[in-house]
Parts: structure tokens; C-alpha cells; sequence
């Protein structure tokens, strides 16, 4: 009789624990896809905003066209990856795409420095300001998803977890990380004033 | 103490604080139901009872306090005036301080605003909060509003002109982490307990002087004849007495410890947005030296700025006194914090421990 009982009320708390952990990792995922649109809101912004940029700057700079060449070749080339990346697969494709896209950008600023004038008319420096804003807003949506996927990708994988995780469908998805070598590379800086040969 | 990292910091302040705010809630309800619990010993504790209540009003001999009214009034009060706070509290502090809600920036300095405040917003995955600006010279910024859907957050004039694009960036993801820590709504919370623990001192307090001396003759010849039992029961009368005289300090100064301990948390928690500790220990340190007080913002929201809008000279000396009475820890020990968090520790070489 005791041993029924018993019995009984391992079944009851396996239950409510597996219903418990069934919904924790639903709200995960949800969590997840969430923090992923958060990222493509931002990237889609910062997209819109470079043709508006390359529009603004192009009179001025006749003579740097292929730093803005590259600007809107990055920019394409970005655009078209976003649009088949999702969490469970592309996430690091996406993110060397956007990381050129950033180093043109970068370059751009550079050159942008070079013209006085081209800064104090107020349309540049505002879409600077913008640009710069966007940059934040990637990689603070980027810190949110990393966040959130590292702890989804953990949950479903830990025991007793991963026994409901097929249940829940879960899959791991990929975290918004650069794996190129190339891209890890700090920029070599020459001080040595030695002539180029 | 070696809580250097940003999480290990979060953790620890997280712990004291909750600590902190069980202790002032334990007091509370020693004031509340522990007053129920000595008027219920002393009610029916055979013949003292009797006889001193016989003495007072002659009548009410077979009283018994058994429902612990006083307790459940206090809690009820309390509730109602911390409901009140949630409920009224954040548009007072919004219209005290003269604030204008910003919808369309005109200026630069505002569109950086707008552009930092939507950027925490992500970084902390809250919605974004209206924002605010209150026309004051002084650098100064707070949170309001008890929904983290219905957030809040002003800045001074001053803010935007003195702080540079990531000092502004700390300071609004501090501000943000108050309200994703849920501080508007804790800090309320403890105003109206506060409030009803000085209440409930001030009436007793006028009770002891006006209806004290009957009582205490007839209670003292009845300690005396039941001995054990009644010396008990006249210690814990005593004690609650004494705790509902000094409840006024004590839950005061209890309620600016939680105050306290939660700016630690909220700085921690900026940094955990931002990743960039450096911005918001550098925009304090601007802060304080501007050392004008910041007169449009009241000294009851001082909890929720990112400085202490007027007691700067506390915040200086590193004095216990000083320290107790702060609503802020000293800007120095926040500026050390946040540098441990950013590895750049002072010249001293020491990290500086949780206090």
C-alpha cells in the first residue's frame, strides 16, 4: 500500500517537473527567436541608413569612389545574407558579412574625417550620429541574443533537460560569433616611418 | 573582499539587499504583530491583566486581544499607501520636478539621447521608457515608474551639455537598470512602510504620554504579585515600546541601507549593458564635480537619481555617520567599483571590498 503511494507521488512530481520544464524551455526558445529579431530590426535599419549616407557624402568625395564602392558592396552582399539567416543555421555568415560591412563603414569615417566642410554641413554629422547609434544598437542587440542562446543552447543540453528537449523540439542555434581567423586579426599598425618600397 | 567581476558584484548586492529588506520587514511586523502579541499576553494573562485594564476604564475586565488587529491594520495601511505610491507616485515626481516629456529631439545633444535610450532599451530587452528632461543646470538623471512597461527616465539639461556619448550611455543604462531591478516599485514599497512605522510611533508615543501614568501603576502592582510569567510579558511590553519610540530611525535608516545597496546593483547592471564601466565611472566623476545641487529634483527621489541631487558633502567624507545617513554610497567607492569591473584598478592596488 505504502509502495503504491510512493509510487503514485514520484509519477505526480515527474509530472509537474516535466511539465515545468517543458514550458521553461518553450519560453527559452521564444526568448531566443525574440532576441534574434531584435538583431534583424537593427540590421535592417542599419542597411537602410548606408544608402542615405553613400547619397550624402558622394558629391563631396569624387575622388575616394571605391571606399563608397565597397561601402554598398558590403552592404549588398550583408542584405542578401540576412535574408535566409535564422538562429538554427547562416548566424555566422551573417555575422562576417556584417563584420565587412563594419570595416568599409570604418574606412569610410576615415576618409568622411578628411573633409572639414563635408562634417559641418548638419546632414553628414547626423547621419553619422545615426550610424554610430545603429553600430551600438547591432551590438547590443548582438550581447542580448549571445546572452539568451548561450543560455538556451546550455538548458537543452544539461540532464535532466535534454530528456524533454526533443519534446519541446529544441535545436541548438548558433551564437553571433566571428570563427574567421581574418576577421580576429588586429590591424597592423606601422609607426616606423620607414619609406614603402 | 575580492568582489571584482561585474556578476560576482550583481550577486553580492542582490543577496545584501534582499537581506536588508527581510530585516526591515521582520521589524515591521514586530511593530505591527508583535505589539498584537504583548497586548494579548498581557490581556490574558490571569489577574495583572484584569486588574490593570479594571483600573484604566473599570469595564473591558474580560477583553481578550486574540484577533491581531494592530498587525493586520498596519499591513492594510501600508498596503494601501505603498498601492497609492505605485499608482500616483511616478506622475508627482515627473510634475515636481518641472520635466518635459521629449517626443521629437530638436537638438543634437537630444537626438543622442533618444539614440542612447533606444540603445539600452535593447541591451537590457525592455521596452522603451518615455523620456524626460528637467530643466536644471546641475548633472543629474533618475527613474520612474513602477511597470517596466511604463518606465520613465529623466535627465537635467546640465547631463546632456557636461556628458560626452558614453558617460550618457552609463548613465541612462543606470537609470535602466533600476527599473529592470524593479527599484521604483521596492522604493515605494519601503516609503510606505516607513510612513506607517511613524504613524503607528507618533500615536503611541502620544498614548504613553496622555493615558501612560494610570496604567503604569496598576501594571506594576500586578507584575509583582504573578512573577515569571508577568516579568515576561513586561519585557516584551517594554521592548516594543522602546522599538515603536526608535522605529522612526531605525526603519528610516534600514530603508537607505536597501537605498544604498541597490545603487550598487544599479551600477553593476549598467555595466553589464553597456560592457563599458569606464563611461559611467567617468561620468560620475563629472557629476560630482559639478558640486551645485540639483534644486529641481526633491530630496524624496533622491533614491532614484544617479547622485544624491543635494547632500554632495556626505558623499565626500567616507564618515559612518555620514555613510548611514547617505542615500548614495560615497562617489568614490562607486568610481572604484566600477574601475574593478573595468580591470583598471586604482594605483593602490587594492580592490575595493563590499561594504
Amino acid at each position: 500500500m505504502f509502495m503504491t503511494w510512493l509510487f503514485l507521488a514520484v509519477i505526480v512530481i515527474a509530472l509537474v517537473w516535466a511539465v515545468a520544464a517543458y514550458n521553461k524551455l518553450i519560453a527559452l526558445k521564444g526568448a531566443t527567436i525574440n532576441a534574434w529579431k531584435q538583431i534583424d530590426v537593427q540590421l535592417k535599419r542599419r542597411h537602410d541608413l548606408i544608402p542615405n549616407l553613400v547619397e550624402a557624402v558622394k558629391g563631396a568625395m569624387e575622388f575616394e569612389r571605391e571606399t563608397l564602392e565597397a561601402v554598398i558592396q558590403a552592404r549588398n552582399q550583408a542584405v542578401q545574407i540576412q535574408a535566409g539567416a535564422a538562429p538554427t543555421g547562416g548566424v555566422q555568415q551573417l555575422a562576417a558579412a556584417e563584420a565587412a560591412l563594419s570595416s568599409a563603414l570604418g574606412r569610410l569615417n576615415v576618409v568622411v574625417e578628411r573633409y572639414p566642410d563635408l562634417k559641418a554641413t548638419g546632414n553628414v554629422a547626423q547621419l553619422q550620429e545615426e550610424l554610430t547609434s545603429t553600430e551600438n544598437r547591432v551590438s547590443f542587440a548582438r550581447q542580448l541574443y549571445n546572452d539568451t542562446a548561450t543560455t538556451y543552447n546550455v538548458k537543452q543540453q544539461q540532464f535532466p533537460w535534454n530528456m524533454i528537449a526533443g519534446l519541446a523540439k529544441t535545436e541548438p542555434v548558433e551564437l553571433w560569433e566571428i570563427t574567421d581567423e581574418k576577421e580576429r586579426d588586429v590591424p597592423k599598425v606601422d609607426l616606423s616611418m620607414k619609406p614603402k618600397q | 573582499m575580492s568582489d571584482s567581476n561585474l556578476f560576482e558584484q550583481q550577486a553580492a548586492n542582490r543577496r545584501r539587499s534582499v537581506i536588508l529588506v527581510a530585516i526591515f520587514l521582520l521589524f515591521f511586523a514586530w511593530i505591527g504583530f508583535g505589539g498584537d502579541l504583548v497586548f494579548h499576553l498581557y490581556t490574558t494573562d490571569g489577574g495583572m491583566s484584569s486588574q490593570s485594564i479594571q483600573v484604566r476604564d473599570g469595564t473591558a475586565s474580560s477583553y481578550r486581544h486574540v484577533f491581531p488587529w494592530f498587525g493586520v491594520c498596519a499591513t492594510l495601511l501600508g498596503a494601501a499607501m505603498a498601492w497609492w505610491g505605485w499608482k500616483k507616485g511616478p506622475k508627482e515626481i515627473l510634475w515636481a520636478t518641472g520635466a518635459w516629456e521629449m517626443i521629437e529631439p530638436s537638438r543634437p545633444e537630444e537626438k543622442v539621447l533618444v539614440n542612447v535610450v533606444e540603445e539600452m532599451a535593447i541591451a537590457s530587452g525592455l521596452p522603451k521608457p518615455t523620456i524626460w528632461i528637467v530643466p536644471d543646470r546641475d548633472p543629474n538623471a533618475f527613474a520612474t515608474g513602477t511597470d517596466v512597461n511604463e518606465a520613465h527616465v529623466a535627465v537635467t539639461e546640465g547631463l546632456l551639455d557636461t556628458l560626452n556619448r558614453d558617460e550618457l550611455q552609463g548613465v541612462v543604462a543606470h537609470e535602466m537598470a533600476h527599473v529592470q531591478n524593479h527599484d521604483v516599485k521596492l522604493m515605494t514599497l519601503l516609503a510606505a512602510l516607513v510612513g506607517v512605522m511613524a504613524l503607528i510611533s507618533d500615536g503611541t508615543r502620544r498614548l504613553i504620554w496622555y493615558g501612560g501614568a494610570g496604567r503604569r501603576r496598576g501594571g506594576g502592582g500586578g507584575g509583582g504579585k504573578k512573577g515569571g510569567a508577568g516579568a515576561l510579558v513586561a519585557f516584551l511590553l517594554i521592548a516594543w515600546l522602546l522599538s515603536v519610540i526608535l522605529a522612526p530611525i531605525v526603519s528610516r535608516l534600514l530603508a537607505l541601507g536597501v537605498t544604498r545597496k541597490r545603487e550598487f546593483l544599479a551600477d553593476a547592471t549598467a555595466a553589464q549593458f553597456t560592457r563599458n564601466p569606464a563611461g559611467l565611472a567617468s561620468a560620475l566623476r563629472k557629476i560630482e564635480d559639478a558640486a551645485e545641487p540639483t534644486r529641481a529634483i526633491k530630496q524624496g527621489t533622491a533614491h532614484l537619481c544617479i547622485a544624491d541631487p543635494a547632500g554632495r558633502r556626505l558623499t565626500h567624507k567616507q564618515g559612518h555617520i555620514a555613510n548611514l545617513l547617505a542615500t548614495h554610497p560615497p562617489m568614490a567607492l562607486r568610481i572604484a567599483r566600477l574601475k574593478a569591473m573595468a580591470y583598471q584598478y586604482d594605483k593602490t592596488g587594492e580592490i575595493p571590498g563590499v561594504v
